[in-house]
């Protein structure tokens, strides 16, 4: 079992008017940086790096770190700043990246050197994880959507062969051209950091996570339609040929733990208080589907089950496909109903326990993602939680998680091991093959 | 209303190509806006009056096929050329409305001989010497046609107080292929403005006084650039000069046409 720890990293203003339980909603990209305060934003980076630095002391086997753009749910534009300090102030924990959002890099290859360098600076401990992004991405960076997977799946070619295979060479493709690859950096993991995607919705990126050999990594979707999008990736990976297990699915879900029941219930109020992400279900805010759903962004069609609950649907502008029988009564889940359906998950270590058990008895992932300290809860309310994860939760998490035998990557060593895509596996043999035979006549030769 | 349009389909190598005609009289085409082909409009009823009128939807647009390898608006002017060529079409009134007309332009800078006569109205294409092209991607697709009326009397006129799925549905089809023509920069070609001095087409410019999307200097600026071409205000009119003054655009297409 994989288990990380996960903030959007919020920028908390008190005087802002939009924080808190009476704070006004936030429109997506409606608001004027102006309003930055980057006092401010220097104390809540500085705070956010601390609990990351204590959530490894407390046993967290990852931090994760996501990307957003001009917006103030989450702090993350410049992700990979975050993922360099992160490199140097820890030790052990793996810096997960879920996700850079890929087709708005006008050069991948400058990403690829930026990863490389984190990952060496770490001593080998990225997990790095591509996104496809969401409207306010390709607004944010101005990359046009409807190349957005194609964009995303050369970007992802262009900075595997990066890393992967000797420079120079050229790159001359549908979106990006480069004359001279051959960049003096090259990732520590060998043959590169392995690979995560991140997804909510898109049947397209499922197939392709599956055909690939990456772990799929679902963000806070419901249950039931989680349950169905792990299934399609079976049936994706069975067609590429292997038989997917727990070390191919992974799970991002709200839990937070506290002293008492009554506090667990207040704090995690503030899940859904203040600048929390608008365009997951539970949260605060307005979608402007217009720019959600950019034209071509993603598929009319080719969508998962997921896309059926209403918030996801609104969230990515496709509310409209969303079938009557599913949209209910409910326009947008309370806190309440996100309770119920263990989308947020709270109490003391007792009455959360159980309930993660529910979660990983239904979706077995061999790696989850604990997220917390978000919304309007401040630094005690997330240091509380990190001490009592790191003293009961995570150890009978991973006990649950032997129990269910839920290995994440890290655990199976598979012939094609998750994370790593069977062409560039090959790749690697040879070369090492090829090395190994070089050594073999120089000393044969001495 | 009038007589219904015959509805037909052209092919041009392996794409299929919708569109309505009707009328008699000097052959037009007629070229729609980045929102679409919104059907055989009363504009299209009183050019049929006079011309035989023919309104295909763009390809990538309505029931036109999506070439999936067309970058620019240029590619589809080339498209559309071959439209007219498939056709066996000469002497053709090309008349291009919104980015209708900026593919019209296009097409008339290659100078292509079996086009008479070029009407471009409320098109962009050129970059404004002033001020910015509208950015549609930026707002509710109801809310850029309605921005593209001089009034939300004249756009519910057209489409009525809450547009009908189809249209909305529409806008959102024709947004995608719109974006795959144009987006940075954004409904503007540099090379266009120097090549629109070769053209040695008869070219008229109609733009609408309450044009909130194209800005006015786009129409002098066409004005200055084609040779020889004439600038005709419609005072009161937004940028959908021919929904909302159709007798007014078809009098000056044809006196245009008749001079």
């Amino acid at each position: 079992m994989f288990i990380g720890y996960f903030t959007e990293r919020p920028y908390q203003d008190q005087k802002s008017g939009y924080f808190g339980a009476t704070g006004r909603d936030l429109t997506d990209l409606s608001m004027s940086n102006r309003d930055y305060d980057p006092k401010l934003g220097a104390e809540l980076y500085n705070r956010y790096l601390d609990e990351k630095v204590f959530a490894e002391e407390m046993g967290f086997d990852g931090l994760m770190l996501n990307e957003h753009h001009s917006t103030p749910f989450c702090m993350g534009g410049v992700m990979n700043v975050e993922a360099s300090i992160l490199a140097r102030i820890t030790n052990r924990a793996k810096i997960v990246l879920l996700g850079n959002v890929l087709p708005i890099w006008e050069d991948p290859l400058w990403l690829a050197e930026e990863l490389a360098e984190i990952d060496m600076i770490s001593g080998g401990r990225l997990v790095t994880g591509w996104v496809r992004g969401t409207g306010r991405e390709s607004v944010a960076h101005n990359a046009q959507p409807p190349f957005n997977w194609e964009r995303f799946q050369e970007a992802h070619d262009l900075v595997v062969k990066a890393w992967s295979q000797p420079g120079p060479f050229r790159w001359e493709g549908e979106h990006y051209q480069l004359r001279y690859v051959n960049p003096w950096s090259r990732p520590y993991q060998n043959p590169h950091p392995p690979i995560w995607i991140p997804g909510v919705m898109s049947r397209n990126t499922v197939k392709w996570a599956a055909e690939h050999h990456y772990p799929y990594v679902m963000l806070a979707t419901e249950l039931g339609p989680t349950v169905e999008s792990f299934k399609y990736y079976e049936e994706c990976a069975a067609e590429a040929g292997y038989e997917a297990g727990t070390q191919h699915r992974g799970y991002l879900w709200k839990v937070h733990v506290d002293e008492t029941e009554e506090l667990a219930e207040a704090t995690a109020r503030k899940y859904i208080q203040g600048p929390s992400n608008p365009f997951l279900e539970g949260n605060q805010g307005n979608v402007r589907s217009f720019i959600q759903n950019l034209p071509g962004l993603t598929s009319r069609t080719n969508l998962l089950p997921t896309s059926q609950v209403p918030a996801a649907a609104r969230a990515r502008g496709k509310e409209s496909q969303v079938k009557e029988e599913s949209k209910g009564d409910v326009r947008r889940g309370t806190f309440e109903e996100q309770t119920e359906k263990l989308g947020i998950v709270y109490g003391t270590p007792k009455t959360v326990i159980p309930k993660i058990r529910h979660v990983l008895e239904t979706l077995r992932p061999g790696s989850i993602i604990f997220w917390d300290g978000d919304g309007a809860m401040d630094h005690d309310d997330a240091m509380r939680s990190l001490r009592l994860f790191g003293s009961d939760v995570l150890p009978a998490v991973r006990e649950m998680g032997k129990e269910l035998e839920l290995d994440s990557p890290f655990d199976v060593a598979d012939d094609i091991p998750a994370g790593y895509s069977p062409e560039v596996v090959e790749a690697a043999k040879v070369a090492e093959a090829a090395a190994a035979e070089q050594a073999r006549v120089e000393a044969a030769g001495a | 209303m009038g007589t219904e349009p015959a509805e037909l389909r052209a092919e041009i190598g392996d794409l299929g190509l919708r569109y309505f005609r009707s009328g008699s009289g000097p052959t037009a085409i007629k070229l729609h806006h980045s929102t679409g082909n919104p059907g055989w409009m009363p504009v299209d009823e009183v050019l049929a009056e006079e011309f035989d009128l023919i309104v295909p939807d763009l390809p990538g647009y309505n029931q036109s096929d999506r070439p999936a390898w067309a970058r620019s608006v240029r590619d589809i002017a080339v498209l559309t050329g071959h439209f007219i060529e498939a056709l066996e079409l000469e002497d053709v009134v090309l008349i291009g409305c919104g980015l209708g007309g900026w593919v019209a332009a296009e097409l008339a800078s290659m100078n292509n001989h079996a086009i008479s006569h070029l009407i471009v109205s409320g098109a962009p294409g050129l970059k404004p010497n002033e001020g910015l092209i509208e950015d549609q991607i930026m707002m509710d697709w109801d809310e850029y046609v309605q921005l593209s009326f001089s009034s939300n009397e004249h756009y519910e006129q057209t489409y009525g107080p809450d547009a009908a799925d189809v249209y909305k549905e529409l806008w959102d089809y024709s947004r995608e292929m719109t974006a795959r023509l144009t987006w940075k920069p954004w409904m503007y070609n540099r090379s266009l403005e120097p090549l629109l001095s070769l053209v040695d087409t008869s070219a008229l410019v109609v733009w609408g006084s309450d044009d909130r999307i194209v800005p006015q200097i786009c129409g002098e600026q066409y004005k200055n650039a084609l040779t020889g071409s004439k600038l005709e205000i419609v005072e009161g009119a937004g940028h959908c000069v021919e929904h909302e003054q159709p007798e007014i655009f078809r009098d000056l297409i044809s006196s245009f046409v008749k001079n």
